[in-house]
């Protein structure tokens, strides 16, 4: 892995990074609206992917350090520290605080690769791999049906269950965190679009219903 | 559009997959002993069958993993969902030639 050691002030380094977003961080508060639908970005999470058996030692030791590894399609596990999606039988993304990250000072990707030793499977850093969508209020089930074909009806997509699929044709992970609110993972090169998708799909909810 | 039933993520539209073309093709035993025209049709030359046919899929938007899948080529009825390395599950059925396991272009069409 490249190094990514603590660099001499930390600071700097923060205040020299753009978000795959931040340009649309003043129309994503415009777009907004209040008290029905919310987006907005938070940026610099990190993220480490991992691929490990989960039924091997080394899914053991790396399942300590992350607080389990999800058994199935849709399950999260994890605590307050950090978030283990599941994106494959034998492939998970770890999402947490920006701060959690080695160059601010954290250690969760040193102990997930320490964690790993020398065994098969792989930890890797991916923080810059994907941005984070927060969308939330009462109207954003609706907006994300306008481009997502899985069933978001709060049946059969419960709080707490992150998928992989389609939004607006852009592959992303979509985490429903609470009853009204969605993460939604784009990798960097699509939040572009998405940000423009999402906010082009909440326009409607501006106006006053059309009885 | 098709809605596939992935084994790990369960039913899904066919947009989040990708054809992997004909299942069952075995690597040869021993390459540096086959023909210039064995090796083409071991390459090359695919079943192209109306009725049941194996096939792979990738669930590439999703769980990123391999599987089988028996599909009808005429009605899309999907018959069969299956693991990698397993046998076709209609193998043992008379009616049903799949000499193509092994020679691509030795199965009867």
């Amino acid at each position: 892995m490249a190094e990514t050691a603590t660099p001499a002030n930390p600071e700097t380094l923060r205040a020299a990074r753009r978000s795959p977003a931040s340009h649309l961080a003043p129309t994503f508060e415009s777009g907004s609206v209040a008290g029905t639908v919310a987006l907005k970005e938070i940026p610099f999470q990190t993220m480490v992917g991992i691929r490990v058996d989960r039924n091997s030692d080394a899914g053991a030791r790396l399942a300590s350090v992350t607080g389990g590894l999800p058994v199935a399609c849709g399950e999260i596990s994890g605590d307050e520290r950090a978030t283990t999606l599941w994106l494959g039988p034998d492939e998970f993304l770890v999402v947490a605080p920006e701060s959690a990250h080695d160059s601010l000072g954290g250690d969760l990707v040193r102990a997930l690769v320490e964690a790993l030793g020398d065994d098969p499977g792989q930890v890797v850093d991916l923080s810059a791999n994907r941005t984070t969508f927060e969308l939330s209020g009462i109207r954003a089930r609706d907006v994300l049906e306008k481009g997502c074909s899985l069933d978001l009806h709060p049946r059969a997509f419960r709080a707490g269950t992150a998928l992989a699929t389609e939004i607006g044709n852009i592959p992303a992970m979509l985490f429903k965190t609470g009853e009204d609110s969605f993460r939604i993972f784009p990798r960097a090169s699509f939040a572009d679009f998405l940000g423009r998708w999402l906010l082009d799909s909440m326009r409607e909810y501006a106006s006053p219903e059309v009885p | 559009m098709l809605l596939i039933s992935c084994p790990n993520c369960g039913p899904r539209d066919e947009t989040e997959f990708h054809y992997g073309g004909q299942a069952h093709v075995a690597y040869p035993e021993n390459p540096d002993a086959l023909t210039d025209r064995q090796w083409a049709e071991y390459l090359f030359y695919r079943d192209n069958t109306k009725g049941a046919f194996a096939e792979r899929w990738v669930h590439s938007t999703g769980c990123r993993q391999w599987f089988n899948m028996l599909r009808d080529t005429v009605s899309y009825d999907i018959q069969a969902i299956y693991k990698m390395g397993q046998p076709r599950p209609d193998m043992e059925r008379a009616d049903v030639n799949t000499s193509a396991a092994t020679t691509p272009e030795g199965a009867t069409k």
